[in-house]
């Protein structure tokens, strides 16, 4: 069991700045999120875009944003909890038991929702009979990419994950790459690399084609794929691989009954808090009038449900507004007092 | 203003005058027509926006910018006809556009 002052569900740079707010005034927090890194849409979506609307920052990137928030966050030591989704939440008297998917649980005072659009989940092929061989034969990931020795694969995607599992397969096993255009949106080098393991007939590309149907018993047997033409070829594999990247689903959310209009959660704009007393919701997730979807605005609503927490926290304590030009405890607490 | 006409997938037609300046999935979303996420906002970041034009306005559209392309390998069934309704400003010359929303974004 983790014990803590808060949870915040969701690393990107909502939930990492009111970990600072947390910080700040006191309180301590743990961080949940199903990706295995911190930054949220600014690392899964446009790390190398620059961004240029961060109040003091003309530009940096969503890498930039997401390091120098971590480095901001530094002196509160904050735990993070990567690959994990927040399932569940239960009332206990005044406290919050959470558990999620990876079965850890936390005994919170209260609960900061930072969640974006939600949890990214890899996009599916969109044929049916494909779920029936989920994590058996139809894969959106590689744990253990022994188990590919010496069989057929069949990659689908044309972005870095697809080329570059496909070359790094290929070594191995016989691979198919299959794209439903000419062009591809991963890197130049590995394009050029695939070509040539094609000419050299170490891999099987497939463009303009796109998945049609898959057949077998308990595992895949065979899939036909179909050309923008109308052409259809059959091919026998082992396995399928598909790289579609990542989409964003509220998921478990749903059922923790909130406020949801638009996949967004109704919140108050005093203190962030949702319908729910103890659970608060920051950032693209929220919905007020005049809600604006931008970085900074999730700053500002972070800051204040930070402070929106500190009744559940310390219950019998009084929160003083500080600044930390002066504050000598905001000062201790980011270990900068001399 | 211009007419815009979207068709769900389950056949129902919306056609709606869109300010002129907002983009083919701002016109969608403001008016409640479901079907079009746009999760990321119009960054296209995410093609849950994507749309099938009618055929015969594919040339009179403007030409995709790069990433456009690249966004739709992710998207749910593209086609030739795909584009993301984030990147489509409605002007004049989109006066009566067509498009259809697939059967889901993702």
């Amino acid at each position: 069991m983790n014990k803590t002052d808060v949870l915040i569900i969701g690393a990107g740079p909502t939930g990492l700045f009111c970990a600072h707010q947390l910080g700040i005034i006191g309180l301590s927090c743990e961080i949940v999120d199903n990706l295995d890194k911190a930054g949220g849409q600014c690392i899964e979506l446009y790390p190398d875009k620059p961004i240029y609307d961060i109040p003091a920052i003309p530009e940096c990137t969503g890498e930039e944003l997401t390091n120098n928030l971590l480095k901001q966050i530094k002196p509160f030591n904050v735990k993070f909890h990567l690959n994990e989704r927040v399932e569940q939440l239960k009332k206990t008297e005044s406290r919050w038991n959470v558990k999620t998917s990876g079965g850890k649980e936390f005994d919170v005072a209260s609960i900061v929702i930072a969640g974006g659009v939600g949890s990214f989940e890899p996009r599916k092929f969109s044929v049916k009979e494909c779920e029936k061989f989920e994590k058996n034969s139809l894969l959106y990931s590689i744990k253990d990419k022994s188990i590919f020795k010496d069989k057929t694969i069949s990659i689908f995607g044309g972005g870095d994950s697809a080329l570059d599992w496909a070359i790094e397969l290929s070594n191995t096993s016989k691979v198919n790459l299959i794209h439903r255009r000419d062009g591809f949106s991963g890197a130049e080098s590995s394009v050029q690399k695939v070509k040539d393991l094609n000419d050299k007939g170490k891999l099987n590309l497939f463009t303009k084609y796109q998945i049609d149907s898959v057949s077998g018993d308990k595992k895949i047997e065979s899939i036909k794929i179909k050309h923008d033409e109308g052409e259809i070829k059959e091919i026998k594999c082992d396995y399928v691989l598909g790289f579609f990247g990542l989409i964003m689903q509220l998921g478990p959310i749903l059922d923790w009954g909130l406020n949801i209009n638009k996949k967004t959660i109704e919140v108050n704009t005093e203190n962030f808090e949702t319908n729910i007393n103890g659970i608060f919701a920051i950032g693209d997730i929220c919905s007020y009038p005049g809600k604006l979807k931008l970085i900074l605005s999730g700053f500002h609503e972070g800051a204040l449900a930070a402070r929106g927490c500190f009744k559940y926290a310390k219950p019998d304590e009084k929160l003083r507004f500080e600044f930390t030009t002066t504050s000598k405890a905001a000062q201790e607490r980011l270990g900068v007092k001399k | 203003m211009a007419k815009i006409t979207y068709h769900t997938h389950d056949n129902k037609t919306y056609t709606i005058d869109v300010q002129k300046g907002l983009t083919v999935m701002e016109g969608a979303i403001q008016n409640d027509i479901p079907g079009i996420d746009a999760d990321c906002g119009g960054g296209m970041a995410c093609a849950t926006c994507h749309v099938y034009v009618k055929e015969e306005w594919l040339d009179k559209l403007p030409a995709k910018e790069d990433g456009e392309e690249d966004m739709l390998d992710m998207a749910f069934e593209p086609k030739n006809n795909s584009r993301l309704s984030c990147q489509l400003i409605v002007s004049d010359e989109l006066d009566g556009l067509e498009v259809n929303i697939p059967t889901k974004q993702g």
